[in-house]
């Protein structure tokens, strides 16, 4: 799996991204600088990494998301390309239009910083195929904007089409207000695109992935896209 | 030529900050407030002298940029 992280200032996860790929994939990424007009050919997966890209300056990856690397991103993932955003990544995906809606300040206006549990929706995705449906994983949040809101239609839209593929949950897989630590509509922590090809989410796989992290519930998402891109080939 | 973008908040949309900036307004005693919602101004100097010129390049600004209308309104002005 060649794999390309994106690189804005401000991005503070891309290290531990590109960690998580290669521990998945066997094989380094490239880090890719935000003014760049091009992806290294050959580039399997693009993923937009967390962090506070441009200080949060306007809205969250609002700035980002208008950066001369992101028309390639659109392109390659006009083409069909896997694109994967993580927290700030999400956000910036978001700006950018190639995922519907937006991420809200949080419900309560803090800052939350600890794991949370989710449930994986379905397991027959390029996303998820590491996984069952219906299993819960624990892996860490740390946003102050994650509320995931969009109008009434997109969200019915979301939910017919199956493109809610991590949803809030307690530790044994219940979702409802108590559990949806950010207030996000449905709970959604995390979505794809139309055409399943690009991921957005705002917890972080990528930090548990490794036994001395606590918990490795992480790598199933990234051994899935390793598989799935096998498959492909 | 000076110009201000005014983003606010579409209805429905909830406010989290503009609640509780609303509350604190409560808790200092200001009456008569009855509830508050946050927005944004970008005060833009503009190049030309062209009026309708300005309207347009705020109106891009605007939309490309400035808001997400998404969740976001804005107002265009030219001031002078």
């Amino acid at each position: 799996m060649k794999s390309a992280v994106l690189v804005f200032p401000g991005i503070n996860r891309e290290r531990d991204m590109a960690r998580a790929l290669k521990l998945a994939s066997g094989q380094e990424s490239t880090m890719v600088w935000h003014a760049e007009t091009a992806l290294p050919k050959g580039t399997d997966l693009v993923v937009v990494p967390g962090g506070f890209s441009y200080g949060d300056y306007l809205r969250c990856g609002a700035i980002a998301a208008r950066s001369p690397v992101m028309d390639a991103v659109r392109d390659f993932a006009a083409g069909g390309g896997l694109v994967m955003g993580v927290c700030n990544g999400f956000q910036i995906l978001c700006e950018s239009g190639l995922l519907p809606g937006i991420l809200m300040r949080n419900a309560k206006l803090k800052f939350l910083c600890h794991d949370v549990h989710l449930r994986v929706e379905r397991s027959d995705t390029a996303f998820t195929s590491g996984y069952n449906a219906g299993q819960v994983i624990r892996v860490p949040i740390a946003h102050g904007e994650g509320n995931y809101t969009a109008d009434a239609e997109t969200l019915k839209r979301l939910e017919g089409d199956g493109r809610v593929l991590y949803r809030y949950c307690s530790p044994t897989g219940e979702v409802g207000d108590v559990h949806n630590i950010n207030g996000a509509a449905a709970s959604i922590a995390g979505i794809v695109s139309e055409k399943g090809n690009v991921l957005g989410m705002m917890p972080h796989p990528e930090n548990h992935v490794e036994d001395i992290m606590g918990c490795t519930d992480g790598r199933g998402l990234f051994a899935g896209l390793v598989a799935h891109l096998e498959r492909a080939a | 030529m000076k110009a201000r973008v005014t983003v606010t908040l579409k209805n429905g949309i909830l406010d989290p900050q503009g609640k509780a900036i609303e509350g604190a307004l409560k808790s200092l005693g200001v009456d008569g407030i009855a509830s508050v919602r946050q927005g944004k101004v970008f005060d833009i100097e503009l190049a030309g002298a062209d009026k309708a010129k300005a309207e347009e390049a705020l109106k891009a600004a605007a939309d490309k940029l400035l808001a997400n209308t998404v969740i976001e309104n804005y107002r265009v002005e030219v001031l002078s």
